[in-house]
Formats: structure tokens, sequence, C-alpha cells
């Protein structure tokens, strides 16, 4: 008897749990914004991914030929080629590669540390909450850029290692701040306590019931951090203090060609704009995303 | 009025405490040593521990913590490890660039930022909001070096109207400082009209329509300040964002400010110069947040209340 | 026949929201005597609000409309009436006292310059000497030191920002009062107070008012008429007496009644009205009200009651009493 009623009550959480994502994804799917945003982020993702299948990454972004140097955009090389015959569409799809995945990993290094802490500071509350949110406070009051240019030089030399190392830390205490807040918002409810009444650990508590719970800010969040971490990855390689030649990357590009300019406009151009598009199309996600799971919030 | 400022300046200590540990201890962990590429392949052992002790690298880290920090308050940072010049006066000819960076390009995006968000907001949905916050988001997915980038093409390689480099002259700074504050002017935008919509929407601005209050007032004297008690913590917020956060408009544009003086360090493992520089942009942020947090003081009458009354208890 | 202060006429209110049409106030008539304070009573979300934010003429911009009906006003018709002259009408003919004294006053400015403003606004011959004197006065008048003026509203309890926004309705002698749910958001005794202050206000000034409120004892303590409002209609209107002690009554009224707590009475439990108001963007074909009715039939599913007026002026809207007067015609 005992028996049944819970195994409905818990079959009645999951399918409430099931239609409320479903309405979610059809708010989703009516905001014109976000399906664009979802659309365009899904080609440029395939394109990166699959680039291997239609270009070749030794041959066409890396192998000079002289003879296509500061080639007009072709038929054959739509963004034509840079001051080494490089063909750019090929720079311009890997570079995407580089900042996409060092976004990827940046978001998920700030998401398992930064969420770990806020995690840990939320359940247990107290003292522990304090300390760690206030030095998290103190994190945050750096801005991004030069924290990562301090661990940059801690590092010495700059590579993808490095460079998720040094965005993932930075990264963190905002990770940390809305893990908290939305465990925070879920952790005293009815079903954590009754959880917590069956003797259910801590850590599987956090795991199996919190976590799940406090997906939709995190998400969000994650779409943010990696349209900032896309932009600061292309900002410190221009500085040349990110991704450097010959490997390409948006920011690193963009650094070479303001003499170029003049003559081949478009070397500038189509970096930028495909960067501009890859971190539009994130950033209506996430918005779309937020709106979708909070319908008030909308203007 | 200065009981509220002490306050906010005690809270500033710890902050800036924090950082410069932080900081000192992310950049001490460097592996290598200094003294011993300073002092060249062939100094023996005890010219290594000479210059060891000269640069101040012996001793717990701790202990050289609280020595730098001794030294900082004292206005010394030490000098270059590059060219033995005190940090300082580098560090004082590099900084106007930077400071009037930061101010001019928070300045513009502000000055334009600001009403096109009220405009936008009280004009919600039409064509002129719809494109401006359309704008808003194209600007911020853009990085500012590569607005400069395009600033450049057509003022600099078309039209032939602005210096390409530099930040000395007046048409100078144009270029530059519209590069730097693209990204605050989109957030300025965005913000000032998500707050003013949600203000609008507020009973007190329903009360003073249902007293007759005619439109254009009831957006100036009851929605205004209100709607721009949050936009002032945020312009605090880009005005120290925008003090370490336009590294990349000064190399696009040559301007010899700190953010240069960053990288080069950076570069040269120049660590005294690179500490003391990320070291003075933290202090400006804190800065700004400080001004943000007297100017609130000054706008609203319940944190102005709230500390005359404390006053009056306490006398 | 005394002459109507306020006329309104089949009055209809949408609201258009991203997927719905909500029909929020659906063919009411209503009128106005001078002096009279007319009780409006229904649940929450009934469309009573509705009601005086369109005699305001300051229904949520692009989302509420008003679809159909006319609002007379001192032979007025306010619907037509430009943006301008609901300007002038407002705070000085017909002022609006709203239900949350916490968030109705801007935390910004001084009450003394909030209660000026209104002045400013209407009284253009007043000179700023004379404007003070009035903030003054109107303090005074509910109750408040004038010497409190330059205070902000955070400095004031709740009870005594519901008199500040209360001053700041009678500062250019309205002639009508839309006060909605004036004193639901203030504590019992200060509640008494408010109300008696607005009493003795109206009595002075010879105001009309519409009380918007689901308090019944409220109702019983300020006014001369009630008019009970269900789904966006009223279906039911008459004196006080009429309502609190007459024998015929819509069942809505009666369920009303009885879920208020009676001290006298025997019953060990309230009984209230069973169901939910039906969703306004779906409101169903007969009466609204069949669903939660005791004495539901057929036809109430089917057709719209009529209106059935008895010879003193009650009224109700209720196929119960359509029959009997189609009885007492035969």
């Amino acid at each position: 008897m005992k028996k049944t009623e819970k195994g409905m009550a818990a079959s009645q959480g999951r399918f409430q749990k099931k239609s409320e994502w479903r309405v979610i994804l059809k708010r989703f799917c009516r905001n014109r914004l976000a399906v664009f945003g979802i659309i365009v982020f899904t080609i440029i993702v395939l394109l990166v991914i699959f680039a291997d299948f239609y270009m070749d990454y030794d041959a066409d972004a890396l192998t000079m030929h002289i003879e296509l140097q500061y080639a007009s955009p072709s038929p054959e090389h739509i963004f034509g080629a840079d001051r080494l015959g490089r063909d750019y569409f090929a720079r311009v799809i890997y570079g995407g590669r580089v900042s996409l995945s060092i976004g990827l990993l940046t978001v998920s290094l700030a998401l398992l540390i930064g969420g770990s802490i806020g995690a840990v500071a939320a359940y247990f509350g107290g003292a522990l909450d304090n300390i760690l949110m206030r030095i998290m406070d103190i994190f945050l009051a750096i801005p991004s850029t030069l924290m990562a240019l301090a661990i940059i030089a801690t590092m010495g030399s700059s590579s993808v290692g490095t460079l998720v190392m040094a965005l993932g830390v930075v990264q963190t205490p905002r990770m940390a701040r809305i893990v908290r807040s939305a465990v925070f918002g879920v952790k005293d409810a009815d079903y954590i306590e009754a959880a917590r009444a069956c003797g259910t650990k801590n850590a599987r508590i956090i795991l199996r019931h919190i976590i799940p719970n406090a997906m939709g800010p995190i998400l969000v969040q994650a779409t943010q951090t990696m349209s900032r971490v896309i932009l600061i990855i292309a900002g410190l390689s221009f500085i040349g203090l990110g991704i450097a030649e010959p490997t390409p990357e948006w920011g690193s590009m963009l650094s070479v060609v303001k003499t170029q300019m003049r003559y081949y406009p478009h070397l500038a151009i189509a970096p930028g704009v495909v960067m501009g598009l890859t971190v539009l199309s994130i950033t209506l996600i996430g918005d779309g995303l937020r709106d979708a799971m909070d319908p008030r919030l909308r203007n | 009025m200065v009981r509220y400022i002490f306050k906010r300046i005690l809270m500033m200590i710890p902050v800036v405490l924090g950082i410069s540990f932080i900081i000192f201890f992310t950049m001490n962990l460097t592996p290598g040593d200094a003294a011993i590429s300073l002092a060249g392949d062939s100094a023996t052992p005890e010219t290594i521990e000479a210059i060891r002790e000269e640069l101040g690298l012996n001793g717990p880290l701790v202990v050289r913590y609280m020595r730098y920090l001794w030294n900082v308050l004292h206005g010394n940072f030490g000098n270059s490890y590059n060219n033995g010049q005190p940090v300082v006066t580098e560090i004082m000819a590099r900084f106007p660039y930077t400071f009037r960076l930061a101010v001019f390009s928070t300045l513009f995006a502000c000055l334009l930022g600001i009403p096109i968000g009220i405009i936008s907001a009280v004009k919600q949905y039409s064509v002129l909001d719809t494109s401006m916050v359309g704008l808003a988001l194209v600007l911020t997915s853009l990085p500012g070096f590569f607005i400069g980038l395009l600033l450049i093409l057509v003022f600099s390689v078309y039209l032939g109207l602005l210096p390409m480099i530099g930040m000395s002259t007046l048409a100078e700074h144009i270029m530059p400082c519209m590069a730097a504050g693209t990204g605050t002017f989109a957030s300025m935008v965005r913000m000032t009209r998500s707050t003013m919509l949600e203000v609008i929407r507020q009973d007190y601005v329903r009360t003073a329509r249902a007293k007759g209050v005619p439109e254009r007032k009831v957006i100036f004297k009851h929605s205004l300040k209100n709607a721009l008690l949050p936009v002032v913590t945020a312009i605090g917020l880009q005005l120290g964002m925008a003090m370490g956060g336009s590294i990349a408009i000064e190399q696009l544009f040559s301007i010899p400010g700190l953010g240069q003086l960053t990288v080069t360090a950076i570069r040269q493992k120049d660590i005294p110069v690179a500490m003391a520089c990320i070291m003075m942009t933290a202090i400006m942020i804190s800065l700004a947040n400080l001004i943000v947090d007297i100017l609130y003081y000054f706008i609203d009458p319940r944190l102005k209340a709230q500390f005359a009354k404390r006053k009056k208890a306490a006398t | 026949m005394p002459e109507k202060l306020l006329d309104i006429k089949n009055l209809r209110v949408v609201y258009k929201t991203d997927n719905d049409l909500i029909y929020a106030v659906n063919g009411v008539d209503l009128s106005l005597e001078k002096g009279e304070v007319l009780g409006l009573v229904g649940e929450t979300g009934a469309g009573k609000s509705t009601i005086a934010l369109s005699i305001m003429k300051l229904l949520p911009a692009k989302v509420g409309s008003i679809t159909d009906g006319s609002i007379t006003f001192d032979n007025k018709n306010l619907i037509d009436a430009s943006e301008a002259d609901m300007r002038a009408i407002r705070g000085n003919d017909i002022s609006m006292i709203f239900s949350d004294p916490m968030s109705s006053l801007n935390p910004l400015l001084t009450v003394g310059d909030q209660i000026a403003e209104v002045i400013e606004m209407h009284e253009f011959d007043l000179s700023s000497g004379e404007i003070r004197k009035k903030v003054d006065d109107m303090l005074e008048l509910v109750g408040i030191p004038h010497s409190r003026k330059h205070e902000y509203p955070h400095q004031f309890s709740g009870g005594m920002r519901q008199r500040i926004v209360i001053a700041m309705a009678l500062a250019c002698n309205p002639r009508l009062i839309l006060a909605d749910e004036p004193t639901t958001a203030l504590d019992v005794t200060i509640q008494a107070q408010v109300l008696k202050t607005m009493n003795e206000l109206k009595e002075k000034m010879d105001t009309a008012m519409i009380l918007i409120t689901h308090d019944l004892g409220v109702v019983a303590q300020m006014c001369d008429t009630v008019a009970i409002v269900y789904a966006g209609e009223i279906i039911e209107y008459g004196t006080a007496e009429m309502i609190f002690e007459g024998k015929d009554h819509h069942p809505y009224t009666v369920g009303l009644f009885n879920s208020i707590p009676d001290i006298k009475s025997k019953a060990r439990r309230l009984s209230p009205i069973d169901g939910l108001m039906p969703d306004p963007a779906q409101l169903p074909k007969g009466c609204r009200f069949a669903e939660r009715c005791r004495y539901c039939r057929d036809v109430c599913r089917e057709k719209e009651p009529g209106t059935h007026i008895f010879d003193d002026g009650h009224m109700i809207k209720c196929f119960l009493f359509e029959r009997k007067e189609a009885i007492g015609r035969r």
C-alpha cells in the first residue's frame, strides 16, 4: 500500500517535470529570435564539427600557397586567402573550432569548480557558505581579462590548456553564485525534505535532486559564460597572449589585418562577422531559454 | 554623510587586500626563477642569491607578500626587472591614457545609451525600439577591437577623416573611445530600457497618472530617477571594467596606456610591473564602485535617511 | 429624478495577452448620483478594478482596451474624451485610491511634494504659498502632522501612507472617488481608522464614491448602494438594505454572505461557494455562475439570463427571478 503510493507520487513528479520542460520548449519555439539563434548556432557548429570532411586542416588552413596570396573571394575560396595564401574560409572555420572548444571546456571547468563550490555553500550554509562566497566576491571584483592575464603570466606560455585553466578559474565565481542561489531556491522544497527524511546521503541529494532542479538558471548562465569566453579568447589572442599563429583563431587573425584592410577589407570582416554571429546566436539561445523558463521576466 | 563614506571606504579595504593577495599569490607561482634568468647563465650561486635578496625574492610567500604590501603602502611598487626603473614612474606616465580612455568611453556610452534606452522603453515595440534593441544585441556580440577595426576602415581608410593611431589630440580620441564604449553603450541601452519598463509598471507611476500628471512628467519626474538607480550601479561596474578591459583597444590604436604596459610586462616576465599594473587597475575599479556608492547616497533618500537616523541616535 | 453624476452603459473591456483574449468586463451598467457611495463587491479577478480603471481611462496601454459601451461623467462622454481632457479630469474631478499603500507612493519624492503635485496640476491660480498651505491642511485633515511633509514614504507606516494617498485623492475636492480596496492591505485596527477618515471626509465634502472591496463588513459600514460583480458582470444591484436585509438574492450573493463567519449563527462550519470563477479567457455560453450554482438547470447552461428589475429598483440577473416574473404576469 505504502509502496504504491510512493511510486505513484514519484511517477507523478516525473510527469510534472517532463511536462514543465515541454512547456518551456514550446515557449522557446515560439520565440522567433531564439529559434533564429538556434538555427545559426547549429549551422556554425555543424560546419565546425564536420570541417574535416570537406577541408583539410593542414593543407587548407596551415600550408602556405604563395600563388594564392591575398586571393579575392571566389567560389573556391569564398573568403579569399590571406597573406600566406591560406584559404581564409578554412581558417575562419578552424578558428571557430578553437574558440568553441575552448569555450566549451572553459564552461565545463567553471561549472565543475564553481558548481561544486556553489552547491556546497548553499547546501551546508552558515559559516562555510559565508567564507566561500566572500572569497568568490573578491575574485569577482577582479576583471576577468586581468585575472586571466595574471594566470597566463604565471603559466608562462599560453597554450589551449593554459587558456582553459585561466578562463575557467576566472568564470568560476559567477557560476558558483548562480548555482548557489539556484540550490538555495530548491533546497528547502518538500521533496528534498522528504529525501532527507528517508535518510538519503547528502551527496546523493545534491546530485540527484538539487542539481537537476537548478538546471534552468545554470543553463542560462552557461550560455552567457560561453559568449563571454569566446569574446575574451579573441581579445587575448588579439593582444598576442592567447592562441598564436599559425593556429587559426579569430582574434589573432584580426590582429594582423589592420595594415591589410585598405585593400582586403574582407580579411577583417569575415572572421569578425562569423565571431559576431556565433556569440549572437549563443546569446539569443540564452535569452530565449531565460524567457521561456520565466515568462514574467520578458519585456 | 561622512559616516557613510567612511564606512564604504572601510568596506573597500578587505576587497583590495584580497585582490592584492590573490594577484600576488598567482603571479608568484611562476615556474622558473626570475633571479636566475636575470643573472644570466654564467652567474655563480652567490650572485644569484644576491640578486634574489635584492629583489626581495627570498623568504616564504606570506613574508614576501607582507613586505610587498608594506612597500606599496609607501608608494613603492619596486623596480622593473627589465630596465631597473621604479615601477611607479612608468605607471604614472601610462595611467592618464588608460584613465581618459575609460572615462570618455563610459561617458560616451552613457550619454548616448541611457537616452536611447529611455526612449525605447517609452515607445516600446515601436520601430525605433525594435531597431535599437536589435543594434544593442548585435553590438554586445562584437568585441570592441573589431568595432575599432571597422571604424578605422570607414573613417580612416575610406573617408580619411580620423587618424588611425594615438590618443593625444581631440580627433584621436574619437575612435578609441567609441570602440571601447560600444559594449558599454549596448548594455546601457538594454539595462535602461528594462529597468525603465519595470518602473513604468509600478503602482506609484499609475498613481501619478491618476493624479492627471502629463505623460512627459510621468516619465521624467516619477520614473526616470527610480529607473536610474540600478543603471548607476551598472555604470560603476562598466567604468571599472573599462579600466582593465580596453587593452585590445590600446593595442589597436597604439595608445601607450597601462594595458599595453601590462601586456609587455607579462611577455617579458617583468613581474613587478605586471603586478603593479593589475593592482592599479583593481584599485581603480574599487574606486569607481566607491564613487557609485556615494552617488547612491545622494539619489536614494532611503539610504540618506537611514544614515541620518543613525547619526541622531548616536549623538 | 436626481441628477446622475456617472452613468456607465454596457461597458466591455478586453485584455490582450500573448495567446488569449481575456474578457474582463462584459456589459456592465452602473449609475451613481451625487454624494452616493456605491460598493462594488466580488471575488478577486471579477473585474471590479478594471471597471474603475476604465472610468479613469488608465487601463494598461496596449493590453487593456474598452471595446464597447459608454461612460458618461457629468454629461461628458469619457470614452471619446482626449488624453488632455482626461488629464484635466483625473485627480481633479475623479480621483483614485489604490489598494497597496506600500507601493502607490513614489519612494524618491517627499510626501509633501506628491500631494502638492496634484494641486499644481489642477489649480493653476494658486500661488506656491497657497499650495503649501493646502498641502499642510490636507495632511492635518487626514491626521498627519504637517511638519512631516518633508519626509519620504518609507518613513511612514502603512496606515499613514494610505491616509497620505487619501489626502492626495481629496486635495482637489473631487466629485467622485474611486477607492480600490483602500483598506485591504491594512491591519484591522488601522482599517477602521482609515474608513472613519474616509467617511468623515466624504460627509464633509459631499463626494460620491465607488468603493471596491470584497469585504462585506466595509460595505455595510459605508455604502448606500451595492453592486455584486461576478465574471465581469453585475449580477445583483440594490440599496444596501435590499442586499443586506432583503429576501430575494442571486444565488451567488447568498453564497457570498454564507461564507462570512457569523457569530450568532448556529452552523458550525462556513459554507463557502464551491468551485472557481470561470476562466475569463473562455467564458461559458449561458449563465457564468451556472457551474457553481445550486439551482442550476439546463436553461442556465444554454442561455444567458436576463436582468429582472423589482419594483423597488432591486435588480438580479438570474433565471430564478425571470421565471417568477413570468409566472406573476400569467
